[in-house]
């Protein structure tokens, strides 16, 4: 067993970007009426190794699409997507499925996020059958403890779990597979306020220690601020602005993001400060 | 550490157990277990009348009506054989017919509608076009079609029971599929390099259990009721073999003489496929979460 | 119409439509399995010269494409070929036993309605308590009862011991009763407990309570108000039973020798004339097919949203 922290087993250079999401355009169509409707519209990121990027936008603006398109889990769409150097365009179904314990999603709703009918030790269990190798690494109760969990939640199913616990198994689920991304979509926003801040922190403490890059899909603009160097503002599918955090908020030149700026709590305080 | 988890249980569980459900499953689980005891049982015990022929006590009434003798608690037929041994051993194979035919429209329903549910796509279109056909169809002139042309068996009974039933479980765990593939942890098994055949095996059925069991038993009442009808018109079970169908057709024409021939098992069918019926509902409001917030 | 509407009832078209073609050709398949009719026309013992003229003249010697083609065009003209049976023409002998079937499927409806649709308000006004749980109780009684052996009953009791009505065949209003009390019992059941569930889920609506706090009187809630959201789900069962109950009332038929369709059915299944039970199948097809599209066609005109 290795160590809290181990370091990757680096497959690719380490200035190869994670991600990179080239002009990305996913439409759904209305089954019963028909109508296309365009949730992402030419858009582009890449993500390096380590690095930490959000994705900010209001509710349907397409981050989610974004980032299920980027991972490969959700609608394809059209435009090229490469994962750690694998164009998911060309990439064969064996390969897909080796390559993509390599990016883990902690979803919005954690307790949509565990099967109802599995106890975390069964669901543990599972992924360690699923990827022996890559789990091998941690114990049940250590990765718990990683996540700041006691020993006594591996018996529990998932609706016997208050949404914090639920969320910090999921971000255990995650960690376990040692990814080299994480897109966290919304981690926080199905939670009370009080346990938001530990959770976020776990997050970027887990993206310190691993060494993986984060992607963090979110409407708020605090979360954003606070985890991330790097924002790309969603404005109807299309990125309406990109940089640094510093620089976005700051100095914002796109009027949407403005008004997202404005709309932040504390915003006047903040500004005035 | 089992124990002092469960007495940390927070009260999101608590409220979650609905505890009525659950008893009014068990109040009616137990006149059922009961009946199948019955039927299964009492021959054995050797307390049945014999269930022979007697052409001197013909069309003899029940025992507590005028007429009637403790020898023969429900009355004799026509060739003075015991309905009471009778309808025992009809009610044997009537229950089989109920399980055995609901089986086998749940099986492929279940299969079919998982399979269109979860891949979608042309599967789901294929599939859909024939759940709507049968849906679209008066089953019973499908019935009655293949037993015109294969004669009237037990296979071909289960074959008209599956043909008739398998499309409204089809449907039904088809639009259950649709929700739960669309839930996250889906997505976070096939991050987690899940194969789609595990998803389905391991996840998906598993969490449609509750839905199949309740489908299966409101499928047993069609069953019966499917085949007691059959049986009725000649063309379910037929002698030498009897179920409470086949004891109704009997009964038919003896109505006007000996009517509790034809009493006895009806009744028997209405109570059975009520109870069922009552135990089926409940099951599937139970894991209807639509249903149990109400 | 909108371009969405359009596309909509094309899907619901084009899905009847195959289910149609499904029923004809399950029809005709089962129709080409069932043996040799000339064995059932000549007997067993009749010389081979004499069988091969007969399938001749009954076109059977042609490829079964060229059959099937035939047979889908006879359906689309009207002409559902030969009874085996009664040598006339199978249209003609369903033509002559429908009015029976129709009048019985007519009056048990009515009775079915005229019952149905007061015990399930009956259920949804009182939500809960006694008067819900014996009519939701009788409702679910009526969906569990072999409806054959309720007519079976009602003969032993009104017209056995009682004396009351006559037990069979048909001709004057007293022999409509008791088919017609049988036949309602199932599409009743359904009725009420249809019309209790969109009853009691519209009245749990916030507009409802809004309606009461503008202080309009209960029953006008309830009619005015809750019941129009029932009607929809009626009239299609009413519609769809319609049609089920048009080619499904054999064993009610049996019990009182109505000389409906399902005893034409039943006649022919004992007989083995196929080209009978086919033509009754395609029948009963085509009208429930029909009164589907007819569902439709009224929910799209009802309510612009549909779903």
């Amino acid at each position: 067993m290795r160590g809290a922290g181990a370091p990757h087993p680096r497959t690719s250079e380490p200035e190869n970007p994670v991600l990179v999401v080239g002009d990305l355009v996913v439409e759904h169509r209305n089954r019963s009426t028909g109508e296309v409707f365009r949730a992402v519209d030419h858009v582009s990121l890449s993500i390096a190794p380590g690095a930490s990027v959000a994705v900010v936008g209001e509710s349907g603006s397409g981050k989610t699409t974004l980032a299920m398109a980027a991972t490969g889990l959700g609608a394809r769409g059209t435009g090229d997507i490469r994962l750690l150097g694998h164009s998911l365009s060309t990439i064969g179904r064996r390969e897909l499925r080796r390559l993509r314990p390599e990016v883990q999603v902690v979803f919005q709703d954690p307790h949509g996020s565990l099967d109802p009918r599995q106890s975390v030790r069964s669901g543990l269990r599972e992924l360690r059958a699923l990827q022996p190798r890559r789990t091998s690494w941690i114990e049940d109760a250590e990765l718990l403890g990683r996540v700041r969990l006691a020993p006594e939640i591996l018996d529990r199913y998932p609706h016997q779990l208050s949404g914090g616990q639920a969320q910090r198994v999921c971000i255990a689920r995650a960690l376990l597979m040692r990814p080299r991304l994480i897109v966290a979509d919304e981690p926080t926003s199905g939670l009370d306020v009080s346990v938001q801040a530990d959770v976020l922190a776990l997050l970027q403490e887990i993206r310190a220690s691993t060494g993986a890059a984060l992607l963090m899909i979110s409407h708020d603009l605090a979360v954003v601020r606070s985890l991330c160097a790097e924002v790309h503002v969603m404005y109807r599918g299309q990125v309406v602005e990109a940089g640094p955090c510093e620089q976005v908020f700051v100095a914002p030149v796109h009027e949407y993001t403005r008004e997202l700026l404005a709309a932040m709590p504390g915003a006047r305080w903040r500004s005035r400060r | 550490m089992r124990a002092v988890s469960h007495l940390q249980l927070d009260p999101v569980s608590v409220r979650r157990a609905s505890r009525r459900p659950r008893t009014s499953v068990f109040w009616l689980s137990l006149p059922l277990a009961v009946t199948v005891g019955l039927v299964f049982l009492l021959p054995l015990t050797g307390l049945l009348p014999d269930a022979g022929q007697n052409l001197d006590a013909t069309r003899q009434p029940p025992g507590f009506l005028d007429g009637g003798a403790w020898a023969h608690p429900l009355g004799t037929d026509k060739l003075g054989q015991d309905v009471l041994t009778q309808f025992v051993s009809a009610g044997r194979l009537t229950i089989v017919i109920g399980l055995v035919g609901a089986l086998v429209a749940i099986v492929p329903g279940t299969l079919l509608g998982v399979l269109a549910g979860y891949f979608r796509g042309w599967v789901d279109r294929v599939i859909s076009v024939l759940i709507n056909a049968q849906l679209a169809l008066p089953f019973i002139l499908v019935a009655l079609a293949i037993i015109a042309n294969r004669g009237s068996s037990l296979p071909v009974l289960f074959l008209v029971l599956a043909l008739t039933g398998w499309a409204v479980c089809a449907r039904v765990t088809r639009s259950a599929t649709l929700a739960v593939r669309e839930r996250q942890f889906v997505f976070g098994l096939r991050a987690a390099g899940a194969s789609e055949t595990r998803i389905v095996l391991r996840h998906i059925l598993p969490n449609l259990a509750g839905t199949i069991v309740a489908l299966g038993t409101l499928q047993v009442g069609t069953a019966i009721l499917v085949e007691s009808a059959l049986s009725f018109l000649g063309l379910g079970v037929v002698p030498p073999r009897a179920s409470w169908g086949s004891m109704l057709a009997s009964g038919q024409d003896e109505l006007s003489q000996a009517w509790w021939i034809a009493f006895f098992p009806g009744l028997a069918i209405t109570l059975l496929v009520l109870l069922v019926n009552l135990l089926g509902d409940a099951l599937l409001t139970h894991h209807d979460p639509r249903k149990r917030r109400r | 119409m909108k371009a969405s509407t359009v596309r909509r009832v094309g899907g619901r078209l084009a899905s009847l439509f195959a289910s149609l073609l499904i029923a004809l050709s399950l029809a005709f398949v089962l129709g080409r399995l069932s043996g040799d009719p000339t064995t059932t026309i000549l007997g067993p013992m009749a010389p081979p010269e004499q069988r091969a003229a007969l399938r001749h003249e009954l076109g059977l010697d042609l490829p079964l494409v060229v059959q099937y083609l035939d047979y889908l065009k006879g359906v689309l003209t009207g002409d559902l070929g030969q009874s085996l049976q009664f040598y006339q023409s199978n249209t003609s002998m369903i033509a002559d036993r429908l009015p029976y079937t129709l009048q019985l499927v007519a009056a048990g409806m009515s009775l079915a309605l005229l019952v149905g649709v007061p015990l399930g308000v009956l259920a949804a006004t009182r939500e809960g308590t006694r008067w819900d749980r014996a009519a939701s109780t009788l409702a679910l009684l009526g969906q569990s009862v072999p409806v054959f052996w309720f007519g079976m009953m009602l003969v032993v009791l009104f017209a056995v011991k009682l004396g009351w009505l006559p037990a069979g065949q048909s001709g004057t209003p007293k022999h409509l009763v008791l088919p017609a009390l049988t036949m309602s019992v199932y599409p009743m059941a359904h009725i009420a407990r249809l019309t209790r569930a969109s009853m009691s889920e519209a009245l749990a609506e916030p507009y409802i309570d809004s309606a009461r706090a503008r202080g309009i009187a209960g029953w006008r809630i309830v009619w005015r108000h809750a019941f129009k959201n029932a009607m929809m789900p009626i009239l299609t069962i009413v519609v769809l039973q319609t049609g089920i109950l048009l080619s499904g009332a054999v064993a009610v038929e049996y019990v009182y020798s109505w000389p409906g369709l399902g005893q034409l059915a039943l006649q022919a299944i004992q007989f083995r004339d196929f080209p009978l039970v086919q033509a009754i199948v395609v029948f009963g097809a085509l009208v429930f097919v029909l009164l589907n599209l007819l569902v439709d066609l009224v929910h799209s005109i009802v309510d612009p949203r549909v779903r």
